[in-house]
């Protein structure tokens, strides 16, 4: 084996390790968060066939290209086995191949798309769970309706601080600000990421199939403390909900409140 | 009086050309070496400098590493060069570094090296022309970079630090002084900094406009022009529609912090319980306008690469460019879809998501040129005679590493993963994989390619394939595993990872990514030694070490002033390795055809 040659094998590693680190990671379980809501699973599959598909794609194309460096090095080719400046038939095959492969991606997820952005719940729909949230530098806002659920702006509302109780398996509608920078409201279990902006007022929605404490995280950048900006989202029964929703009343809207409000905990950096 | 010269015309009495050039100019020291208006020295002023930049920007890389591996541990050694507490990392002084490393490396480094180092030093070698058409501008948009070196570099040194709000600026973190403490004098310096960068790649890409159209060899037409020169080209046409709009953004934003404007501050914002300021603005606003720009720049930062990179494997595949139209329409190709995809890095901004689809459909078709220029490049290497030189060996690994980056760019054009991956590590590997183990292995090789002709010297090769060899694992074992960290949600930007549950068990790993990247920039070090040593004491290349076809191969190395020592006439394209018309496996452009062929027509109205 001349050492020419030899040098092909520093491509075939990319191969073997491109692979291996995917397969790697998938059978480790460094791997995409434990999944918790219903549109996470259109996404999670998309996730999915895409790695797939470009798996494909990057085990063929750099297969290729180790299978010619190793045939085709000089000392083994003293001259070219081929003059050519290209092929009209190839040309057209590899683009019309990918093109429609691309086209196909984008019509197949379109679904997804418009059941996580643009298919808002009803607001006035019973069984839609709405809640506020308000992003600050380096906290989260959460303000709810009150113990019967429906619209915000009604008496009777209750706030917590980086504190997110929702039913399962219920449509949770946020509708999210922010009051000073941008921020990006992350539920990695969810799914779920939007931006958080000064002036706007984004819905988010996502319904939850799963109980369990996840986190909420930050994920634009929004000042020093943007790492430390952290919130828990707990998912929990019916019952369990509502016996949380009243705890919180009984604290905030007592008629002779004995003791501050539980907001006071949120936590002053 | 080189601009008044039409390609046919103006070179055809070279002798009174160029006697004209010698005439005209005697310059001092000061005018061959530092206000030089030889386009090789200034393409060399703007190597030395965006490569001392580069060793600067993977420092901070550095440091923005050993925080991300074992947040809030001191430094070993330098740490107290860092002027923090225990020689650790403070949060604010994190985020500047991950906003001064990416600003660093894009705009100090990647596109004035590729446009200001290898577009100056080679545009008029490769087409034939004694120097640029304006070289004075030329000249200028050198020195347009030293205000920038300035602002970037002193920012570090004033009140409240460097910029903190990420490359991007995203108001109103950049645009409220009390957001932040980046976000006093910092950003005000860095806005600066950007605007005379800009002012300077605007004056570059007018010259290589004009030169290119203007100043080419007789005989070159634009089909036999190196793809090296068709992407420099068509990176000057994106940079002059590009860049006006990012540096009008950046002057609304420096009238926001200076004269409250309020283009990009909403009503009723109030930072860090400071006074509300004038309003009446839109955030959203910025990004538009920034990412018009800084989307098409993507490109400005690969298509140079991807043009060298053809040259390259072309010469030491011994064969011509497979497919050299198809080459040159998906570059173009390239940069025509580039302005209409920059909504694809607001999918989860707050931006119409109805809008978001037609962004998502444009960003899955710029998937298509990208991919056929990889196929042609394998076609290329395909019945080759291949030659593993250390130049063969970096541009091999663009095409390799360069597979891996638009690969993943599928999922990020994705709409609905992308609200999954988007600001998290997934979207660093992609990045990292585009810029870095494509455009920057595409620029060691090009220097390794191109160092003879520079220099007149020859770098040496075992250490260069030493150099190549550890870069290329050491930058996948950086890199590959940050589509690991994406899958797992890990957010970028992040001075402490481990506080969430759902990143807790990434540490590990990140030790792991640490410890290649101390590697990577430690073998840099062989890059450095090789490249000082060849250029006194390497072995004298003459004119054409590498057998190749291009009009700078006919030049003497390192060229004179006025470039060519006769006048080039061209009779083919730039790829004809191994043609049957000739004995030799490589076939200059200026060499005439055999006795009894006829003469290829040049399309330029000589006869």
């Amino acid at each position: 084996m001349n050492v020419g040659k030899s040098w092909s094998v520093v491509f075939l590693m990319v191969l073997v390790f491109g692979v291996g680190v995917f397969v790697y990671g998938a059978a480790a379980g460094i791997w995409l968060p434990p999944l918790a809501s219903e549109a996470g699973l259109g996404i999670d599959h998309l996730f999915m066939f895409i790695l797939w598909l470009t798996g494909i794609a990057f085990v063929a194309t750099e297969g290729a290209m180790f299978w010619f460096l190793w045939k085709y090095n000089a000392t083994d080719n003293p001259k070219p086995a081929k003059f050519t400046h290209g092929s009209h038939t190839l040309e057209v095959i590899w683009t019309i191949l990918p093109a429609a492969t691309l086209l196909f991606i984008a019509i197949y997820q379109m679904n997804a798309w418009a059941e996580s952005k643009m298919r808002v719940p009803k607001e006035d729909d019973p069984n839609v769970v709405v809640l506020e949230v308000r992003a600050r530098q380096f906290e989260w806002r959460v303000r709810y309706p009150g113990v019967h659920g429906g619209k915000l702006g009604q008496q009777g509302e209750l706030f917590t601080v980086n504190d997110i109780h929702v039913p399962v398996n219920r449509m949770v509608l946020v509708h999210l600000k922010s009051e000073d920078v941008l921020h990006s409201f992350f539920l990695p279990n969810m799914r779920v990421k939007q931006d958080a902006v000064p002036g706007m007022n984004i819905p988010v929605w996502f319904r939850p199939i799963q109980e369990g404490t996840y986190d909420l995280a930050c994920s634009q950048l929004c000042g020093w403390g943007h790492y430390k900006m952290m919130g828990r989202l707990t998912v929990e029964s019916e019952a369990d909900y509502q016996a949380y929703l009243q705890d919180l009343d009984r604290k905030q809207n007592a008629t002779m409140p004995p003791a501050p409000p539980k907001a006071a905990e949120e936590k002053s950096e | 009086m080189s601009i008044m010269t039409a390609p046919s015309h103006g070179l055809a009495s070279p002798g009174q050309h160029l006697s004209h050039t010698a005439a005209h100019h005697k310059p001092g020291f000061l005018g061959t070496y530092v206000f030089s208006r030889d386009h090789k020295v200034i393409g060399i002023q703007f190597l030395f400098s965006t490569l001392l930049w580069f060793f600067l920007g993977g420092l901070l890389a550095l440091a923005v590493r050993w925080q991300v591996a074992w947040p809030w541990t001191q430094i070993p050694v330098i740490g107290h060069l860092f002027h923090l507490q225990g020689g650790q990392i403070s949060p604010e002084f994190y985020t500047m570094l991950v906003t001064m490393h990416a600003t660093i490396m894009i705009f100090l480094v990647i596109i004035p090296i590729l446009a200001g180092a290898f577009g100056n030093f080679l545009i008029p070698l490769m087409i034939g022309a004694d120097d640029m058409a304006f070289p004075t501008l030329n000249m200028l948009s050198y020195w347009f970079m030293w205000p920038a070196f300035i602002c970037f570099m002193s920012s570090f040194f004033v009140a409240g630090g460097a910029a903190a709000a990420g490359w991007t600026s995203y108001p109103p973190l950049s645009d409220n002084p009390a957001a932040a403490p980046g976000s006093g004098a910092g950003q005000t310096l860095w806005l600066i900094g950007l605007a005379c960068v800009g002012v300077s790649s605007m004056m570059g890409s007018i010259n290589y406009m004009t030169t290119i159209i203007q100043m080419r060899a007789p005989g070159m037409t634009m089909f036999r022009l190196p793809l090296t020169i068709w992407a420099m080209f068509i990176t000057a046409v994106l940079q002059a529609f590009a860049l006006p709009v990012l540096t009008a953004a950046a002057f609304m934003q420096l009238m926001d912090r200076l004269l409250g404007a309020g283009f990009f501050m909403p009503d009723g914002s109030v930072v860090n319980n400071t006074g509300s300021t004038a309003g009446g603005g839109q955030p959203l606003l910025w990004q538009h306008l920034f990412w018009f720009y800084s989307h098409p720049a993507v490109y400005i930062m690969i298509l140079p690469a991807m043009g060298m990179v053809s040259d390259i494997i072309s010469c030491f595949a011994r064969k011509p460019i497979f497919g050299y139209k198809p080459m040159v329409y998906s570059i173009a190709g390239i940069a025509g879809l580039g302005f209409v995809v920059w909504g694809h890095h607001m999918f989860v901004s707050g931006m119409n998501p109805a809008l978001g689809m037609t962004f998502m459909v444009s960003t899955m078709m710029i998937a298509l040129p990208s991919a056929i220029k990889t196929f042609n490049w394998l076609g290329t290497i395909w019945g080759g005679k291949i030659q593993f030189t250390t130049p063969m060996l970096f541009a091999l690994s663009f095409v390799s590493m360069f597979i891996i980056g638009g690969l993943s760019g599928i999922f990020m054009a994705a709409t609905p993963v992308d609200i999954f991956i988007h600001d998290t590590y997934f979207i660093v590997a992609h990045f990292h994989y585009v810029l870095f183990a494509g455009t920057a292995m595409g620029v060691f090789g090009a220097i390794y390619f191109w160092f003879p002709k520079m220099f007149g010297r020859m770098m040496n090769e075992f250490w260069g394939k030493v150099h190549f060899f550890f870069t290329f694992i050491f930058l996948n074992g950086v890199f590959y595993t940050m589509h690991i960290l994406g899958a797992n949600g890990f957010p970028r930007r992040y001075a402490d990872h481990y506080r969430f549950a759902t990143f807790a068990h990434l540490q590990p790993l990140n030790a792991f990514m640490t410890y290649c990247a101390l590697g990577l920039v430690g073998v840099q070090v062989i890059f450095i030694i090789n490249f000082f040593y060849s250029i006194f004491l390497g072995p004298k290349a003459g004119r054409n070490p590498w057998h190749a076809n291009g009009l700078e191969w006919t030049a003497p190395s390192p060229p004179g002033h006025g470039n060519f020592d006769f006048q080039p006439h061209v009779y083919r394209g730039p790829y004809e390795y191994g043609s049957p018309e000739t004995t030799e496996d490589y076939y200059p452009q200026i060499k005439p055809p055999p006795e009894g062929l006829p003469p290829i027509d040049d399309s330029h109205g000589h006869h």
